[in-house]
């Protein structure tokens, strides 16, 4: 089982209050489709993904976008237990979405950025430790039913 | 996973810097210091430092001369091999860093600039950095073997 610190705990609490779900679920998925483009070969049915502005402005993108952070939002509310909370939906990823999961870390990396250009300063080493810490939990715990 | 530099990578990333380089010394150190708290692994490399902390005499003085590294890199872009033959040789033999250790002060530095520079840090100035980065790492690893 993972052990959180009370810094970590009230840190990832903290910033998934103050964070817009939709601002930063859109940022982040569209950051990741633009930064590593070969991660759009899991969105074929989202229509024109041919350059940064066409991203950026998709609105299928913006959708899945907030459907990524309602299941962050699980995670954050069910800290000390994400495998089990997480069990379904590795499932998913690994039958019926098959994503490969080291595309998991590409989307944590820009999930990382647009958090720190949102925070500014507040994204102290410390903050950005309990925020990666955070992430290869939750993309751990997305791994664990593949085989 | 290196993906060679394009025409329009190398400008993305001449504007990028050329906006950011007046901030480079804060930069450098700030990357530096986060990577020693958020990467505690790294800290092996500076033992030697009486002190880690950010702000630090040689936190600072290192940050300040890692961006040099970088700000050659951006003046020998299109032949990051010779031009950073020395510092590869530095790394190699002298240094001897895990090459694994320049994507994550690659991660550092663009959280940093993100923090920093949230206008200009747009997702195409990103992937063009994170393309120059990883062949700056990728040319600072080549005398490794």
């Amino acid at each position: 089982m993972v052990k959180w610190s009370d810094f970590e705990r009230a840190t990832i609490q903290d910033i998934f209050s103050k964070i817009s779900y939709d601002v930063v679920g859109s940022a982040a998925l569209s950051r990741c489709l633009i930064v590593y483009p070969w991660t759009q070969r899991y969105f074929g049915s989202f229509g024109n993904l041919y350059n940064a502005a066409a991203i950026t402005t998709n609105p299928k993108v913006a959708a899945h976008g907030k459907v990524i952070m309602a299941g962050l939002e699980k995670a954050v509310k069910n800290m000390d237990d994400i495998k089990t909370t997480y069990k379904d939906l590795s499932v998913l990823h690994s039958e019926k979405l098959q994503v490969d999961p080291d595309n998991f870390n590409l989307l944590g990396d820009c999930l990382t950025i647009v958090v720190a250009g949102q925070m500014g300063a507040a994204f102290t080493p410390e903050v950005q430790g309990a925020f990666q810490k955070f992430l290869a939990v939750v993309v751990a715990s997305l791994r664990k039913q593949y085989y | 996973m290196t993906m060679s530099l394009t025409d329009k990578d190398k400008a993305a990333v001449k504007a990028l810097w050329a906006k950011i380089s007046k901030g480079a010394d804060a930069i450098g150190a700030e990357a530096l210091a986060r990577m020693l708290v958020v990467y505690p692994q790294t800290k092996t490399y500076f033992s030697h430092w009486p002190d880690m902390s950010a702000g630090s005499g040689p936190v600072t003085k290192h940050g300040k001369k890692i961006m040099g590294g970088v700000a050659l890199a951006v003046s020998k872009m299109d032949d990051l091999s010779g031009g950073l033959l020395e510092l590869s040789e530095l790394h190699a033999f002298q240094l001897r860093v895990d090459p694994a250790n320049f994507k994550i002060l690659a991660q550092c530095l663009q959280v940093v600039i993100a923090i920093m520079f949230p206008n200009d840090f747009t997702p195409e100035a990103h992937v063009a950095l994170d393309k120059f980065l990883s062949n700056v790492a990728l040319a600072l690893s080549e005398k490794y073997r």
